[in-house]
């Protein structure tokens, strides 16, 4: 099964590639569900089942999904795209790219002369998943609740628009008050 | 259905495209695009954490990829709320034009 690996990792890089390089916003968006979906195929050929299961349908069902809605609410098409490829310009992408490389290079090299391990990937069920989580990381899913809890409140209360409500009483004393001024 | 490949091949991918996320995140000026590329960074993340879990046969690998999931989803939903009021107030998602953040 190597080369199930080997192909699914090229698969990945190609498409982040991809994300990060296109003008048009869905057409990353349809690239990064690619990558996401081969992130699925990775874990299923690492041995782990139940985390595929849910890369594909949290990340590439709901956060997408997410990412969707709000490309149509920004209503972000022709123009983005001339935008964009006006923004990705060669001088300003090379220099950063360079440095990461180098990053990389230096990773690269640590890895490949470092004392190579054997490695035989167990499959995890997801028995032992659940009984870990509800289990030694009891507290862990507690603070997950919380953080979910907080960000559903603050998405609801950032996305709200601010309009100004008067009781009509109030409006027309406001009236009143304007006609005075003038 | 298992894989032989070392453990160092996929964590190296993982560093792969950790890296590519960051030079996302560098390189673009509008902000969907950098909110992207951190989706892209949290996914190696968790690629590298089952990478380890499956190598070491234990399940924590798996729960810390859980973990991150929920993280990524609290993150998107606060995230995509601040670029919609964002794009209400400044009608542009160029960050420059946002650097005062005088909301």
């Amino acid at each position: 099964m190597d080369i199930a690996f080997y192909i699914t990792a090229a698969v990945t890089v190609i498409a982040t590639i991809l994300v990060i390089t296109r003008h048009n916003p869905v057409h990353a968006l349809l690239y990064l569900n690619v990558s996401l979906l081969s992130h699925a195929m990775l874990f299923y050929l690492l041995g782990a089942p139940f985390a595929a299961l849910l890369e594909i349908i949290i990340y590439a069902g709901a956060i997408m999904v997410l990412f969707i809605f709000v490309i149509m609410l920004l209503n972000l098409g022709k123009e983005t795209e001339e935008q964009e490829r006006k923004w990705l310009k060669m001088k300003v992408w090379i220099g950063p790219s360079l440095l990461a490389a180098i990053l990389f290079a230096e990773f690269l090299v640590l890895v490949l002369w470092s004392e190579s391990a054997a490695f035989g990937p167990k499959t995890v069920n997801p028995r032992e998943v659940a009984l870990s989580l509800f289990g030694v990381y009891m507290i862990g899913v507690e603070l997950a609740a919380m953080l979910l809890m907080a960000a559903v409140v603050g998405a609801a209360h950032i996305g709200r628009h601010k309009r100004l409500v008067l009781h009509r009483f109030l409006k027309e004393e406001k009236e009143e008050h304007e006609e005075a001024v003038i | 259905m298992k894989s032989s490949v070392s453990i160092e091949m996929v964590m190296l991918l993982a560093g792969l495209l950790f890296a590519l996320g960051i030079a996302g995140v560098i390189i673009r000026k509008n902000i969907i695009f950098m909110l992207l590329s951190v989706e892209i960074m949290l996914n190696a993340s968790g690629l590298a954490f089952i990478a380890a879990g499956s190598h070491w046969g234990q399940p924590d690998g798996q729960v810390m990829f859980i973990f991150i999931l929920a993280m990524a989803a609290a993150e998107v939903s606060i995230g995509l709320a601040l670029i919609l009021q964002i794009y209400h107030q400044h009608q542009s998602l160029d960050i420059d034009k946002l650097k005062e953040m005088n909301g």
